[in-house]
């Protein structure tokens, strides 16, 4: 397991200012050693290239290769954090390689001190320690020309990969430098405060670029987890016990292993592989493994339609108490003492992350060391827990990282790569282990299920003055981490909580929001947006319940509650670009919602205002999203076309889930097989998207899932200014949609 | 054993005929562009054409593929150029890119047929290609500038 102190997390108290001030940003300033493994490795390889730092080797030809920490899924990394280093480095961007680099500490993210890519703070987390690194690649070429032409380093400055002395007039290009360039035996050290580049002389940061995946994505040539081979190999496939912490009692294994080119049949605690010599033998004889699970399991009994019963009737009670998440003020007594009381209730089912590449990994496990093939948001997890899982020292372990057909929170948790290695060290080659769809829905790890009861006290004016959001559920934390991880989080399941409050709106004084626990019986995960997908459902909902019942416009009354500056400007950047207000085509309508995002909010978050303009046929009960307008700030903006995509596509998976995602569960067992009955967002189902970024100070934020927390209130919100009904449960599926036109 | 071109090439396999092309094309013969999504003709990430007509080849037999031509996206062009591949580029069209083959592969086919399609058979042509990355106006802008610049 990675230590990762949650409490360390919450308590990263930088204020956005501070990143680039002298004191704070220190503490993010990694210690880089000289010819890091990356850039060894490529000094190596390249002959007379020179590692100058964990990140940066520049070549004589002037080939400067940049080490790219984060792994990359989609969410253009690749291309975000070599940039960041460019910067500084002052490097000529058309020269620059980028290279997935190693997993090594040289490349830890630093606050997982990991490399790790969840919660979208790749960009957060590593913009500090990146600037220093290209700084000090970029003092290190500037020293050596000082020395070589006997001139102050203080009188050259830098040009796009040239060095410059204008008292002579002389240019020396990276690439001369890197020719004759010693490293230094101790490396520059670099001070935040002085060295780097005031914002206003940013060259690349903040301007679009082109992402340098792009091309292999465009021609079958970018390698995936899935593509990795090894000589010798053998192909698994594994079926998992359907229910949380059960596993496999019997198996006709005998007879399976007698099928056409099956090599062994593996059992494993949860599950049992079938290893064959090709991965089309291996799907085949899967196909006719009958397993025993054991029984008695608390998820035996789940059966989701009965349950979401049973968690509205808890939030009702108030008996059933919550943990609390998030509190301002006496949220009770303001609610107490209202002039009136207004409840709503919200329900959201499951969810599956569908990444388009099933889950897999390759293992070759021999005695003097383990390799594991895979596209992972958790290389150094990995390590880890393959060791362990093998009884060896995690040195022995090394993790070949490969890009991600969409990782979304699923690949953040490296079961895959265990079961490879046990799998590769049982039948005695390497094993490449890739679960069929249905195997990997079956055993897909969840956003679980909710119900959401709030409680708003208004005075008589018609203003909030208290606020109170009981969520009601499954921990996820323990889950994904280890039992016992969210109660020594101060005991809040961030994953699960996320936007269960209400900080841009602090005009409302007394909020409370609480976690009604459930049994523990789901495999649950972190889902792209976490828990803000239902509790901004839920909230801005709830917000747009009480602006109609005051009579009051969606726009003003949200604006009623906030005088921040970024949300003021969010809500009415989105109102501008929608029309909001302004007569629409009859049978359409507009819906508004706000959010925040991220994991330190409000500290430091990121904001999103969305509009949705919807049609309903009444007939078949289908939803059409014709437009989806979205205002985002997420501070600094490194690089706005990458932005831009991560809204869109943030956007649509956002709609998705709010219009068809639905795993269900009967007995334990998942009701849903393959893509013909977990429904994903088709082309024709997608709206016209427009997004406009603001731009902010420093830090950059959370951007990746910024998209996902306003998708579903603003339809439901939409659909009450259409019908005059509200959408309660997510997702609005046709039945739903006509049970609501008919209540 | 079954005969065969693969993007030009003479291939042969010898999995038993009913093994589904894409994990000959994948695994037998080391063409991993072709992606694995769904093996059930639900997703399009294993789209490939046999004689020029887009198939799904996670439920397309090897031997379906006797004696006929199958292209795959590492033949769509020798240099990876088709107007289709310049547009995706342009149009910054992938993510994660694990459904980006099948896509290019199912708009080449569309393409091939009708040169200047207009959106709504742009939309009913890919519509069977997921994208759980939701690059689906991307692509629509891609093929549409494909069209285009030809
Ligand atoms: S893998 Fe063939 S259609 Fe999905
Ligand atoms: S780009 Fe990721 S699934 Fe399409």
């Amino acid at each position: 397991m990675v230590e990762r102190d949650e409490a360390r997390l919450l308590d990263f108290n930088v204020s956005r200012r501070a990143f680039l001030g002298a004191s704070a940003g220190l503490t993010f300033a990694i210690t880089l050693g000289l010819g890091g493994a990356g850039g060894a490795r490529k000094a190596h390889a390249a002959g007379g290239a020179h590692a100058l730092n964990a990140y940066v080797s520049i070549e004589p030809n002037g080939t400067i290769r940049i080490q790219a920490p984060a792994p990359e899924m989609g969410q253009g990394v690749m291309t975000g954090l070599p940039l960041i280093v460019a910067e500084e480095l002052d490097a000529d961007w058309s020269r620059v390689v980028v290279e997935q680099s190693p997993i090594a500490p040289a490349y830890h993210h630093p606050i997982f001190k990991a490399q790790y890519v969840v919660a979208s703070i790749s960009t957060l987390g590593y913009f500090m320690p990146l600037r220093v690194a290209g700084a000090q690649a970029r003092r290190v070429l500037i020293d050596a020309v000082a020395e070589k032409w006997g001139v102050p380093a203080a009188e050259l400055a830098t040009e796009p990969s040239t060095v410059v002395h204008a008292a002579s007039g002389r240019k020396i290009s990276y690439g001369e430098v890197a020719a004759f360039a010693k490293p230094p035996a101790h490396p520059p050290k670099i001070d935040p405060a002085k060295d780097l580049k005031p914002g206003d002389r940013f060259r690349l940061i903040g301007r679009p670029v082109e992402r340098v995946d792009v091309v292999a994505k465009s021609t079958g040539r970018a390698a995936y987890g899935i593509d990795a081979r090894v000589p010798g190999m053998a192909y698994a496939t594994l079926v998992r016990a359907p229910v949380r912490g059960s596993g496999p009692m019997s198996a006709n294994a005998d007879a399976v292993r007698k099928l056409p080119g099956v090599v062994d049949v593996v059992m494993l605690g949860h599950g049992v592989a079938v290893v064959a010599d090709t991965f089309a033998a291996a799907l085949k004889a899967r196909r006719q493994l009958k397993v025993e699970w054991k029984k008695g399991l608390p998820g035996d009994a789940i059966d989701t339609d009965r349950d979401l019963e049973k968690y509205l009737a808890d939030g009702r009670d108030m008996k059933h108490t919550g943990v609390v998440f998030h509190s301002a003020g006496d949220a009770a007594g303001a609610i107490k003492g209202a002039a009136r009381v207004m409840v709503g209730e919200y329900l959201s089912d499951h969810v599956y992350h569908a990444q388009m590449e099933p889950m897999n990994s390759t293992a070759s496990v021999r005695p003097d060391g383990v390799d594991i093939w895979v596209g992972t948001q958790a290389p150094t997890r990995t390590t880890l827990d393959v060791a362990a899982a093998l009884g060896i020292g995690a040195d022995k372990v090394h993790v070949h990282q490969h890009f991600l057909g969409g990782g979304f929170g699923r690949r953040a948790t490296v079961e895959a790569s265990v079961d490879a290695a046990l799998i590769a060290k049982a039948v005695g080659r390497p094993v490449k282990l890739v679960l069929s769809r249905e195997d990997d829905l079956a055993a897909g790890t969840f956003r679980p299920m909710t119900t959401q009861r709030i409680e708003a006290g208004l005075d008589a004016s018609g203003r909030i003055v208290g606020w109170r959001q009981r969520v009601v559920g499954e921990l996820v934390g323990d889950f994904v981490y280890q039992p016992g991880y969210v109660e020594k989080s101060k005991n809040r399941d961030v994953i699960f909580m996320s936007g269960a409050m209400l900080p841009y709106y602090e005009k409302v004084a007394n909020v409370q929001s609480e976690h009604v626990r459930e049994p523990e019986r789901t495999r649950v995960a972190a889902w792209r947006g976490i828990g803000s997908g239902y509790t901004k459902f839920a909230i801005e909902s709830m917000i747009d319940e009480i602006a109609h019942a005051q009579k009051a416009d969606p726009l003003a009354y949200r604006l009623s509650l906030t005088d921040h500056p970024r949300a003021r400007r969010v809500l009415e950047k989105v109102a501008e670009m929608s029309g909001w207000g302004k007569q629409r085509a009859s049978g359409t309508a507009l819906g508004l919602a706000f959010a925040e995002y991220g994991l330190f909010a409000p500290k430091i978050g990121s904001l999103v205002a969305a509009v949705a303009e919807i049609s309903v046929d009444r007939r078949s009960g289908r939803i059409r999203v014709h437009n989806y307008w979205a205002a985002a700030d997420a501070g600094l903006v490194v690089n706005p076309a990458g932005f831009q995509a991560q809204m869109e596509s943030a956007i649509v998976w956002g709609l998705s889930s709010a219009l068809k995602e639905q795993v269900t569960m009967t007995n334990g067992v998942v009701q849903q097989s393959n893509f013909h009955e977990y429904n994903i967002l088709r082309m024709s189902e997608v709206p016209a998207i427009h997004v406009e970024i603001l731009r902010g100070p420093p830090p950059p934020t959370m951007v990746g899932e910024l998209g996902v927390p306003s998708a579903a209130p603003a339809i439901a919100n939409a659909f009450f200014a259409l019908t005059g009904k509200r959408l309660r449960h997510v997702p609005f599926t046709p039945a739903r949609v006509q049970a609501a036109l008919k209540a | 054993m079954i005969q065969f071109t693969v993007n030009g090439e003479d291939a042969r396999s010898e999995q038993p005929p009913d093994t589904p092309l894409l994990w000959v094309i994948r695994d037998e013969l080391g063409y991993t562009g072709t992606k694995y999504g769904c093996g059930a003709a639900q997703c399009g990430a294993c789209t490939v054409h046999v004689d020029g007509q887009p198939v799904r080849a996670c439920v397309t037999p090897v031997s379906a593929a006797r004696g006929r031509k199958v292209t795959t996206i590492e033949g769509l062009s020798a240099t990876g150029d088709h107007p289709l591949q310049r547009a995706w580029i342009a149009e910054q069209v992938p993510q994660c890119g694990y459904c980006q083959s099948g896509q290019i592969m199912q708009a080449a086919a569309l393409l091939a047929k009708n040169k200047r399609p207009t959106r709504a058979q742009i939309v009913q042509h890919m519509n069977g290609n997921l994208c759980r990355c939701g690059t689906y106006n991307r692509i629509v802008r891609a093929i549409e500038r494909a069209a285009q610049e030809g």
